[in-house]
């Protein structure tokens, strides 16, 4: 497979996941504020905080009110991570590789496009907002339906599952970084009634309720949460099983051992971590690294697969492989 | 309501479906007679039916303009298919074979011996300005002799009904794919034609194509790698491009996938490493292809490739060169051609084409401007030319000066009256001028395609079939007849 056709796969894979995760995060935002009691102001500021764009947003925008959060999110083709351009930015890989993802799938992600397009800004109004995510949401799992239905599941695939669990790792790390500095902001003496909201809207914006509910018993605790949402092994948005899963389509590529090493390596410091004793500095903490290490990740795979340089030779590949590892 | 055939005014000059009188030619009596039971709705239900087709087939063609950039546009699709009896059809296609079988051996010709203008038959000072020859391709030898292994021949039809070649497209000719797509579209949308009617397919093409590039490796291999090089998305025929290589099993690559090694060969790179490539089927222009030969700027093409080519090491279709063909000074000369290299008479008519370096030639054209289609030697998809006829004043002195300055550039042709089909505008059938670009594929063996792309201008009484400019498309039905 040509270098530059994984790279958009990849991409591709990265943005549609990007895409949905930002649906759902605006979508379980606006479901929680109804649940919240009068008087208790919700925040949507934290939303921004996620997707770690708060200079851009300050940039263009006076005030983090509903209204502006969610165009910023959603619509504003200025933030290169909201649903727009990312979906925008999936169709422009996937049309570079027409020739190699299922017609069909080139197709919804064309239709997903100019539905996107055609149903802004109506979308955005508070009345509409919700049947138009969940439109999208659900048209991007057709397309990742498809894709796995019907794609090959050859080194392409490989990769377009690699993007997206990578893509996911580093949402749920952002959610959980941000939601766990509580998203009741200001409202801390009265906090405990409250924390079952917050962790339950945490676990709907990862679609992860139900499943936490089959997993975990017990009522709905910070620790259990945490738990559940980094380190289980069956719910396919957690942490340690989408990097269980990139650790697998890494052993199917072709000179990936130093990558599957480094995966590992993320695997069991996870899988050691003991979430109860973790203190409120130390969980930040563990994040930034944990997003560092995805950050490299993603370099790695890029100079292992993707940007070889016009003079290199194969042999000399493995080589440079063993060059970034000591990076 | 629905299509009043006795309604539709087909004029005094030759309608493809209907006699002037309003009675359907024989190919096209069942079309005819079926649209006319189409209620308005149902008309309407079809047209839909097509314009959602082509939308969810993302079939798109790029605009490029300087205020707003590249603008992806849906591809403009009439209903209305354009039909050619199979026994007309099987004299264009011998006809075609001719032609371009001449034009492969005078490019030949002109890259070694050069024996057509030693013998006196192309003029030497004709051939000197031609802006398509390249020197660095003297004594190459392709595969088969053959340079230019895709080309794309423009026809049109006139008031008479004959069939003539308006232009030859040797470079990197563009279009089969929508005439592929094109039939797909048709056949969602009046699934019960193809039932009644004994139209010939279309879809033999990419494996022809793949045949026709395998056959040029330079390695004895059962499976050559083929690839097909593209500028890029932003490139008006990219549709084009990922369709053709998605369709051969070839794959798609940017200049900047491919390499030529020490050892003088080309390899792509691919997260295995590098893989050697035999055949490209390169669809940018010979400036552009090799940044240390040509065009240094060139960001498209591969440093290299053309010492690869000249090597052997890999074949390249269309042969670098082969453009030099696709003058339309030279295009004069094709029946000529003929008759030197095969001892034929050609078969296809040229239109009569006034070439205004010859002095005679020349003050005839100044004189009759307004008459005429004055044309670039070197210019295609219908840019920098006038038509006479219907440029205003300014415009004609202005191409009068043009030529005066660079007489060699230019070749000037009476205006034909072009051939018309009925077209759906809003719930009724006007004609609307068109034309044909069949496609040839020479190598090892010849192919034709059947029939070709059909181009409708879509603007009332326009004669400008390019889809930048506003041109659309038919699919193109080979019908038999039988007897």
């Amino acid at each position: 497979m040509l270098s530059r056709v994984a790279e958009r796969i990849y991409w591709m894979g990265r943005y549609l996941e990007r895409a949905e995760s930002t649906a759902r995060l605006v979508n379980v935002n606006s479901h929680l504020l109804l649940d919240l009691p009068k008087g208790v102001t919700l925040g949507w500021w934290p939303l921004i905080e996620i997707t770690g764009r708060q200079d851009l947003f300050n940039e263009h925008y006076d005030e983090a009110t509903e209204k502006m959060v969610v165009k910023f999110l959603v619509a504003d083709i200025k933030n290169y991570s909201s649903l727009t351009s990312s979906i925008y930015s999936a169709r422009e890989n996937a049309r570079t590789i027409r020739d190699i993802i299922p017609s069909e799938a080139w197709e919804k992600i064309n239709e997903l496009f100019d539905f996107v397009k055609e149903s802004l800004p109506g979308g955005l109004l508070r009345k509409k907002r919700f049947s138009f995510l969940q439109d999208v949401i659900s048209c991007i799992q057709q397309i990742t339906g498809l894709l796995a239905g019907t794609m090959l599941h050859d080194v392409g695939y490989d990769f377009l599952q690699l993007g997206c669990n990578l893509e996911r790792a580093d949402m749920t790390t952002r959610i959980v970084d941000v939601r766990s500095e509580s998203i009741l902001t200001e409202q801390t003496e009265d906090l405990t009634p409250f924390e079952q909201f917050q962790w339950v809207s945490v676990l709907h914006s990862m679609s992860a309720y139900q499943g936490y509910r089959q997993e975990v018993p017990g009522i709905i605790k910070s620790d259990n949460v945490l738990r559940f949402l980094m380190q289980n092994r069956h719910f396919p948005r957690s942490f340690a099983h989408c990097i269980g899963e990139a650790k697998s389509c890494l052993l199917n590529l072709p000179n990936s051992k130093t990558l599957v090493v480094r995966v590992s390596t993320i695997l069991n410091k996870i899988d050691e971590l003991k979430f109860d004793k973790l203190d409120d500095d130390s969980l930040p903490l563990l994040i930034d690294e944990l997003q560092i290490e995805l950050g490299e990740l993603n370099q790695f795979i890029t100079q292992a697969y993707f940007s070889l340089e016009r003079t290199q030779k194969p042999r000399n590949k493995s080589r440079q492989v063993t060059e970034l590892r000591a990076l | 309501m629905s299509i009043r055939w006795k309604e539709y005014q087909a004029q005094d000059l030759f309608d493809e479906l209907v006699f002037p009188s309003g009675r359907a030619r024989k190919c096209a009596a069942p079309l005819c007679r079926y649209l006319s039971k189409l209620s308005d709705d149902e008309l309407q239900e079809r047209r839909v039916a097509s314009e959602l087709a082509i939308k969810s087939m993302g079939i798109t063609f790029t605009v490029y303009s300087e205020e707003e950039g590249s603008i992806d546009r849906m591809w403009p699709f009439d209903i209305v298919p354009r039909i050619i009896e199979k026994k007309e059809w099987d004299q264009i296609q011998a006809g075609l074979k001719q032609r371009v079988k001449a034009l492969n051996m005078f490019i030949d010709d002109i890259y070694h011996e050069q024996t057509i203008i030693k013998e006196g038959i192309l003029p030497a000072e004709l051939f000197e300005g031609s802006k398509n020859f390249r020197e660095q391709c003297v004594g190459v030898n392709p595969p088969f002799g053959i340079w230019a292994h895709i080309c794309g021949s423009d026809l049109v039809r006139d008031a008479d009904g004959t069939v003539y070649v308006l232009e030859d497209n040797l470079r990197v000719p563009s279009g089969v794919s929508y005439m592929l797509e094109n039939r797909h579209v048709m056949k969602r949308v009046f699934p019960e034609m193809f039932e009644n009617y004994k139209i010939q397919p279309v879809n033999e093409y990419p494996s022809q194509l793949y045949e026709t590039l395998a056959a040029l490796s330079p390695r004895n291999i059962s499976e050559p790698e083929i690839a097909v090089l593209t500028p890029g998305i932003y490139n008006s025929a990219y549709f084009e491009h990922a369709y053709l290589a998605q369709q051969m099993g070839a794959e798609l690559v940017e200049g900047t996938d491919l390499m030529v090694d020490s050892d003088d060969c080309v390899y792509m790179k691919t997260v295995e490493g590098l893989t050697r490539v035999d055949v490209i089927y390169r669809r940018i222009d010979d400036e552009f292809l090799d940044p240390e030969v040509f065009n240094s700027d060139s960001m498209l093409g591969i440093p290299g490739l053309m010492r690869a080519w000249k090597k052997g090491k890999v074949a390249l279709a269309n042969a670098p060169g082969a453009g030099v063909a696709d003058d339309k000074v030279i295009y004069a000369f094709v029946p000529k051609m003929i008759e030197y290299y095969l001892n034929e008479t050609a078969m296809l008519p040229n239109v009569p084409t006034y070439v205004c370096l010859y002095k005679e030639e020349r003050d005839y054209v100044l004189e009759n401007i307004s008459k005429l289609v004055v044309k670039p030697a070197n210019e295609s998809g219908g840019y920098g030319m006038l038509i006479g006829p219907h440029a205003k004043k300014d415009e004609r002195e202005k191409f009068k000066r043009l030529i005066q300055r660079d007489p060699r550039n230019y070749i000037a042709q009476p205006m034909l009256t072009l051939s018309t089909t009925p077209t759906l505008v809003d719930n009724h059938v006007e004609p609307r001028h068109l034309d044909l670009r069949p496609f040839v594929l020479s190598g090892e063996k010849i192919f034709v395609t059947t029939g070709g792309l059909t181009r409708v201008a879509l603007k009332k009484g326009s004669t400008v079939v390019n889809s930048s400019q506003g041109g659309g498309s038919k699919d193109t039905w080979i019908v038999d007849m039988g007897v």
